[in-house]
């Protein structure tokens, strides 16, 4: 079975990949793709779990994986940046070198910390773990690092990504919870299409730097 | 005759193979070039003809040029046709394996653009000092990457030695391995910077906003700047070499092997010589130079890329042990 591993290796190691790459784009729609580059490469991943450990219900989790987030968030995020007017370039706080040095720093720790708390797990689970805890921290630092909205956002759906494939090495989690999950994520989405809007609408941009701007106000008051 | 006798034989002929078909690989990139602008082109010889002619034509130096100046070119040409001879192109196990490491070849490499960069301060024009200054930029950022690819490969084989880590991977099974994908990328893009090709330097204009490589070599003439040149075709087939070697190692002869094994070996490498050089050319006809200040981007992607090949190298590694 070394094949298999190699292939959910793979798999997974793209979608470490793709993380690095919503970092380090600089074009929002370029930020946009990538996310969903990370979704299909997810939904692969599930399923080839679900072929190789033979448990059908994984397919579904692939399926849903595909079609919500590797179609429809991408879709619908498209039209909201179409919509808000906001195709340029999107900054982040410090340069892309010192993000990439950051994303690095954390992908060797969560490699480091997953490898020494999980001695006596079978490969899958140490993999994913390891591979998930890493996508998850560079969700973190995309939302940390990133000024607009919608970038934010992808952020906080590729956090999601990484949480699936954690839960789909670690011998998966109740297709229940699975389904609700995914669309509690659909729903979270709907939530921040209408912030989005409702900060554009009161600042004219979706750089949350201007809502630090109202904190100030209101504090001063 | 004696092994050691056949060895040395053996590496003489590949030292000689490299030098006399580098400048045919890059005729090869440029008539490819051409043909994709749909202009002609000059014959895949036309390196051989320009080194000729060259040599042939009396050398002018800069009345303040010192002995450096005159003698760096001959230096930079050895010391980069060592490096080209060490990589493993037709067969492996020849006289100077133990040699063929390569961190020694990014040491050779390097020592052949100090002696460039110095020199092209030598005679004391702008134009050199602003080629030197841009490279030594290039050179700090694509030097990290190579060594970690470098490391990549070290830690998957063992070993750092060139020939030694081609027959590890001829012997492996063929597998997907994500870390030598992500290595691939990163060395592919170290090549690109190191020999000065489209995204990062275009050596066929000499337009001052995106000079690098000719910035340096402007004060040459004569055989010096032959020296040079050759040096240059000697670097991009040595390069090339170094990824068939490392990624594509497959039809590699042992120097003991028979007429055919080396049949096999030459045949292969020359394919694979002239499948890089098309695609090069390819590649370079579809893209646009970058600007100078764009280049830390590029080269940054380079080392991420190569980190994350040792990181998951050792992932897999520490996981199925």
């Amino acid at each position: 079975m070394t094949n298999a591993y190699d292939i959910a290796h793979f798999l997974a190691g793209m979608m470490l990949v793709c993380s690095f790459t919503l970092l380090y784009q600089d074009r929002i729609l370029a930020v946009l793709n990538t996310f969903a580059v990370q979704a299909i490469m997810l939904s692969l991943a599930v399923a080839w779990q679900g072929y190789v450990r033979n448990a059908p219900d994984l397919f579904i989790t692939a399926a849903m994986a595909f079609g919500l987030k590797g179609i429809i968030i991408p879709v619908a995020l498209n039209r909201m940046v179409e919509k808000l007017g906001i195709k340029r370039d999107v900054d982040q706080v410090v340069n892309v070198g010192v993000a990439m040095f950051l994303g690095l720093g954390l992908t060797s720790l969560a490699l480091l910390l997953v490898l020494k708390v999980t001695p006596g797990a079978a490969s899958f689970t140490r993999e994913g773990l390891a591979l998930a805890l890493a996508i998850i921290l560079l969700g973190f630092l995309q939302m940390i690092l990133r000024r607009n909205a919608v970038t934010q956002i992808v952020g906080f759906m590729s956090i999601e990504n990484g949480l699936i494939l954690a839960a789909t090495g670690a011998r998966g989690m109740p297709l229940v919870v699975e389904v609700s999950v995914a669309f509690s994520v659909l729903i979270a989405l709907f939530v921040f299409a209408v912030f989005l809007f409702r900060i554009r609408e009161r600042f004219d941009s979706v750089d949350v730097e201007s809502l630090d701007k109202v904190r100030a106000a209101r504090a001063h008051r | 005759m004696p092994a050691t006798v056949q060895s040395f034989i053996a590496q003489g002929a590949q030292m000689f193979f490299v030098l006399a078909i580098a400048p045919a690989v890059t005729g090869i990139t440029r008539k490819v070039k051409a043909r994709l602008m749909r202009r002609r082109g000059p014959s895949i010889f036309q390196p051989y003809r320009d080194l000729l002619k060259l040599v042939r034509k009396e050398s002018v130096l800069a009345p303040n040029a010192t002995w450096f100046f005159r003698s760096a070119p001959y230096m930079i040409f050895a010391f980069t046709w060592v490096a080209a001879a060490l990589v493993p192109t037709l067969a492996s196990g020849l006289m100077f394996n133990w040699a063929a490491d390569v961190v020694a070849l990014v040491a050779l490499i390097g020592a052949a653009r100090a002696l460039l960069a110095l020199a092209a301060m030598d005679a004391g024009t702008a134009f050199g000092g602003i080629g030197s200054s841009r490279e030594m930029m290039i050179a700090s950022l694509a030097e990290p990457a190579s060594l970690l690819v470098a490391l990549t490969i070290a830690f998957a084989a063992g070993t750092t030695r060139l020939p030694e880590v081609a027959q590890f991977l001829i012997s492996q099974p063929i597998e997907i391995r994500v870390s030598f994908a992500l290595a691939f990328v990163a060395l592919v893009i170290v090549a690109m910077a190191e020999n000065a090709r489209i995204p990062v330097d275009n050596p066929a204009t000499h337009l001052e906003l995106t000079m690098v490589h000719e910035a340096m070599v402007l004060e040459y003439s004569g055989r010096h700047l032959a020296m040079i040149e050759a040096a240059g075709h000697l670097k991009l087939t040595l390069y090339i070499s170094l990824i068939i070697c490392l990624f594509l190692p497959f039809g590699m002869a042992p120097f003991d092997g028979s007429a055919a094994a080396w049949a096999i070996g030459i045949g292969t490498y020359l394919a694979k010589l002239v499948l890089a050089a098309v695609a090069l050319g390819v590649w370079e006809v579809s893209i646009a130079k970058m600007r100078v200040f764009r280049m830390s981007e590029f080269l940054g992607g380079a080392f991420i890329f190569a980190f994350l090949a040792i990181l998951l190298e050792f992932l897999s590694r520490e996981v199925q042990r």
